[in-house]
């Protein structure tokens, strides 16, 4: 599903926020997001993501710029003429109402009929696996289950656009995974458009068709989960999806496709330049640990090989995590795969390391 | 860890799963006994250190609170003042059938009884008591006081002059006293210790079957004399009250001549002297008698009043409540002039409903803007809402008598701004409105905190969803958010209501005549009027009206609805 900026379901087109008219919450924001689309709105707490999602749902006001929905701006509806579902971070779902009454509330307020209510409350629940909890309240629930609830309240007046405020953050590990994949199939299944806000990077690596990294107020990447991981466009990027090796240098040598960086120990290395404009220039090369190889056969000809000094050495189960010192850092971590052949290193063994020039990204410092 | 260890104690648990599962009966603990045993074993130094922690405010509100509640309830029905004071009376009023006044040993019972008491001084509280009933009594009961002293005088001086030992004490002592007491007060008497107490007068065996009324009334004239708080009299030195000698003819009058014949004792000779001579006294009518001192004594109504509260316990006080009264006839309305209590009760819940009610409207709208501002904003205007908790009530009520007076602040502002003219000053104190005004400023906080608390309670999620699910303002508000601070409207208003319906200094202050409240009633029993028990009576009421709503309030909204935080 791609974004077309022509017809796009919703836009942010140069929004700004702020709430104390002296700094701003988000600058600049602009975002186009499709229809049947899954995004993902990404980034550390207070980087503007929640706010961003507020605005979309007329909570909040953009101090400046315009939010699209279906081509109409939105700045002057308000949230209840909106008609955009949300499945909010504790569920909010009305204690004093009965799971049926929590799903009817929204058909009700719409004027709807009391037998095409309960027919929609009914498929609703059954959509998310309720069906016989209707009567209850939402005390009566454990976690998991106001999670479905809360979608499906979310869901029942069929809105096209769905936005969700971190609504796995309070669920176990196991329970969390299990909704991820349901969230996503129903979403699909439905067509509807979701704007998900998280600072999971699992969970929008896994369910987001694409993710907005945010960062002081900015989307510093829109991309694919795949291109995102694995091509990050500037160091936090690489820094806050997944995990990253830094080694820091100057630009020596630039052409079209690759650079030299010189490591700060004098070491050089080959590198894809992303953002460094020209020689002399400070600049963060990154690699992922799983493209580091520490087994010579298995390096590729053209490889970049490296000395390197294990500082420890751990047993994760499906995969050893390493951490060496290389080129004046200590922290740099190789993982690879728990493989029969795999050898048990002991911290202080000298050993040689090696990657593809195309695996390490020279970025902004 | 080690294999071996590893694998004992993988052992060792597989061996606790297994007993845990044939086990059957009760839970035992490790060393064997019922574990629920050794629980209560564990927990029973919590439990008494919990209890240590409270004994001392339980045993403050024992003294302080729960006892005197109880003696409240008991002195509402408690009525032992009329068979303590008149205790022959009462007897002699058992067979008595109301159709006529009382017979002669009823008048005789009335003056041995109100001899004792008038020099006691109890009569005069016995007349209070019964004027609460019948208006008059008081008045009769304190003349009375004064002329029982001559009630059976005639027979005192027939006696003395049929024989003057009848007028010397020491006659009387040999003839009623105790020889053993004789002895004991003779003994007393050489000692000369001023801080001993002379021996308590006893009766001589057998004397009361010779003259039983004459041994009654003399026992009753002897413990009195003796009784006097400041300076007690011996009989041994005074001369027998003329109501002694009225006994003492009519016993004289009414034994066979066997019985004083029979008699063998001290001053027997004098005894049957008088008892040959007393045929031939001169009589006097004991009803005519105390129709001279108080005309009272002849009406029916003062002897059906006296009858009808005779009981030790009366329900009269609680039917005075309720403007009722008990008369001889059976429960009647009281006059329709002096009705008051229920109009009372009623004024006092109308106004508390509206105080209430006034709380809510005024008070809802502060808290909910309370709840929702920043911390910072809150807090301080949290700080103004309790500000009148840290002035005198007293200050307080005073300053709403400066403003709301016929020349106070407010009126003369608005004759000032020409909406009321100099001529129509508006009576905003001294009546019912001054009473809702002040109290409702009062009580205000009471109904700020609790709906405050509740509120904050209240995530801004949930109206956030309802108005994302399509609700506009109003109904996010009227579905989602008020049922969710229902707890807080309730506990504010139990507390308002009852803090209201027992309140008393405000509408005393600004209540004028028509605004005051049930409370400032029972004040005025309490202090001026002195009936303490129409005054518990009323509380008694009050506190159960209070219970009963609470246990409605219960039935309907439930009270474990209400929230104080």
């Amino acid at each position: 599903m791609s974004s077309d900026t022509q017809d796009a379901f919703v836009a942010f087109d140069r929004v700004q926020k702020s709430y104390d008219g002296e700094t701003l919450v988000v600058k600049d924001l602009n975002l186009r997001i499709g229809r049947g689309e899954f995004l993902t709105m990404l980034g550390p707490s207070g980087s503007g993501k929640t706010t961003c999602l507020m605005m979309l749902a007329g909570f909040e006001t953009a101090t400046h710029g315009e939010i699209t929905l279906g081509g109409n701006p939105i700045n002057n509806i308000p949230p209840h003429k909106r008609g955009i579902g949300m499945v909010f971070q504790n569920y909010a779902l009305f204690p004093h109402m009965t799971v049926a009454e929590n799903l009817s509330f929204p058909l009700e307020v719409r004027g709807m009929g009391k037998s095409e209510r309960e027919g929609k409350v009914t498929r609703a629940l059954d959509m998310v696996q309720m069906g016989d909890f209707g009567g209850r309240r939402p005390a009566q629930l454990s976690g998991g289950q106001q999670q479905r609830i809360a979608l499906a309240r979310a869901l029942v007046f069929e809105p096209e656009l769905v936005l969700m405020d971190e609504p796995l953050g309070a669920l176990d590990k196991q329970l969390r995974e299990t909704m991820q994949f349901e969230i996503t199939n129903l979403a699909h299944r439905l067509g509807i458009t979701v704007v998900y806000v998280t600072h999971d990077q699992t969970e929008a690596l896994t369910m987001s068709d694409r993710v907005a990294v945010f960062d002081d107020g900015r989307i510093q990447q829109l991309d694919a989960p795949d291109v995102l991981y694995e091509q990050p466009q500037n160091s936090f990027v690489a820094q806050f999806i997944g995990e990253n090796n830094t080694l820091e240098g100057t630009v020596a040598e630039i052409t079209d496709d690759m650079c030299v960086v010189r490591l700060d120990d004098g070491e050089l290395i080959d590198a894809v330049p992303v953002n460094v404009s020209g020689v002399g220039e400070r600049t963060k090369v990154s690699i992922r640990p799983e493209r580091v190889e520490m087994n010579k056969d298995r390096l590729a000809p053209d490889a970049h090989t490296l000395k390197a000094e294990v500082a420890e050495f751990i047993y994760m189960g499906d995969i050893y995590r390493t951490r060496l010192r290389v080129g004046g850092h200590d922290n740099f971590v190789v993982k690879t795969r728990n493989a029969p052949d795999q050898r048990r290193l002991k911290p202080g063994e000298q050993i040689e390391i090696g990657w593809r020039p195309q695996d390490c990204r020279a970025l902004d410092a | 860890m080690s294999d071996a260890t590893a694998g004992n104690l993988s052992q060792a648990a597989a061996e606790s799963r297994r007993t845990d599962a044939e086990q059957t009966g009760p839970m035992l603990a490790a060393d064997g006994r019922p574990l629920k045993q050794s629980l209560n074993r564990a927990l029973r130094a919590q439990k008494l250190r919990a209890l240590a922690l409270i004994a001392p405010l339980l045993l403050f509100l024992l003294v302080t609170f729960v006892a005197p509640i109880v003696d409240m309830l008991f002195r509402s029905v408690e009525n032992q003042i009329v068979s303590e004071t008149l205790p022959r009376t009462v007897m002699a009023l058992e067979d008595w059938d109301e159709t006529d006044l009382p017979s002669e040993d009823t008048y005789a019972a009335l003056a041995y009884d109100f001899r004792e008491a008038a020099e006691r001084r109890r009569h005069t509280r016995l007349g209070s008591r019964l004027n609460y009933e019948q208006t008059g009594l008081s008045s009769i009961f304190r003349r009375s006081g004064r002329g029982i002293d001559d009630v059976g005088e005639v027979y005192a001086d027939q006696f003395i002059a049929l024989n003057a030992a009848w007028e010397e004490p020491a006659t009387w002592v040999a003839l009623m006293g105790d020889p053993d007491w004789i002895a004991a007060q003779a003994e007393w008497a050489a000692t000369e210790d001023t801080e001993a107490r002379e021996p308590s007068f006893r009766l001589a065996t057998g004397i009361e079957n010779v003259l039983p009324e004459t041994a009654d009334a003399y026992r009753s004239f002897a413990r009195a004399i003796q009784a006097e708080a400041r300076n007690p009299d011996s009989p041994v030195e005074e001369e027998p009250w003329n109501t002694v000698y009225l006994a003492l003819y009519r016993d004289l009058a009414a034994a066979p001549a066997s019985a004083i014949t029979g008699y063998s004792g001290p001053e027997e000779a004098l005894l049957r002297e008088a008892a040959d001579a007393v045929s031939g006294f001169e009589t006097v009518n004991l009803r005519e008698t105390f129709a001279e001192i108080e005309e009272g004594w002849v009406e029916m109504p003062v002897w059906g009043t006296i009858e009808t509260f005779s009981d030790p316990y009366t329900a009269g006080y609680f039917l005075a409540s309720v403007d009722l009264r008990l008369t001889p006839q059976g429960i009647e309305p009281v006059d329709e002039n002096q009705r008051i209590y229920l109009l009372l009760f009623q004024r006092t819940i109308v106004l508390s409903l509206s105080i209430m009610g006034l709380c809510v409207i005024l008070g809802y709208p502060i808290a909910f803007l309370l709840s929702n501002l920043p911390m910072r904003t809150s807090n301080l205007l949290l700080i103004l809402v309790l500000l009148p908790f840290w002035t005198s009530l007293l200050v307080r009520t005073s300053a709403w008598k400066v403003l709301l007076q016929q020349q106070g602040v407010i009126n003369d502002v608005l004759v000032w701004m020409g909406i009321v003219s100099d001529g129509a000053r508006l009576a905003l104190i001294n009546n019912q409105l001054g009473t809702v005004i002040a109290m409702t400023h009062i009580l205000l906080p009471f109904m700020i905190l609790p709906l405050y608390s509740v509120m904050k309670t209240i995530p801004p999620s949930y109206v956030r969803a309802a108005k994302s699910l399509g609700a506009t303002n109003w109904t996010a508000f009227w579905r989602v958010y008020f049922p969710q601070s229902v707890p807080g409207i309730g506990a504010g208003c139990i507390l308002v209501f009852i803090l209201s319906i027992g309140y008393y200094i405000t509408p005393e202050l600004v209540g004028g005549r028509t605004g005051i409240f049930i409370s400032n009633r029972i004040a005025f029993h309490i202090s001026d009027s002195l009936n303490w028990g129409l005054a518990a009576a009323l509380g008694t009421i009050l506190l159960v009206l209070v219970l009963v709503l609470y246990w409605l309030y219960d039935r309907i909204v439930g009270i474990d609805n209400v929230k104080l935080g």
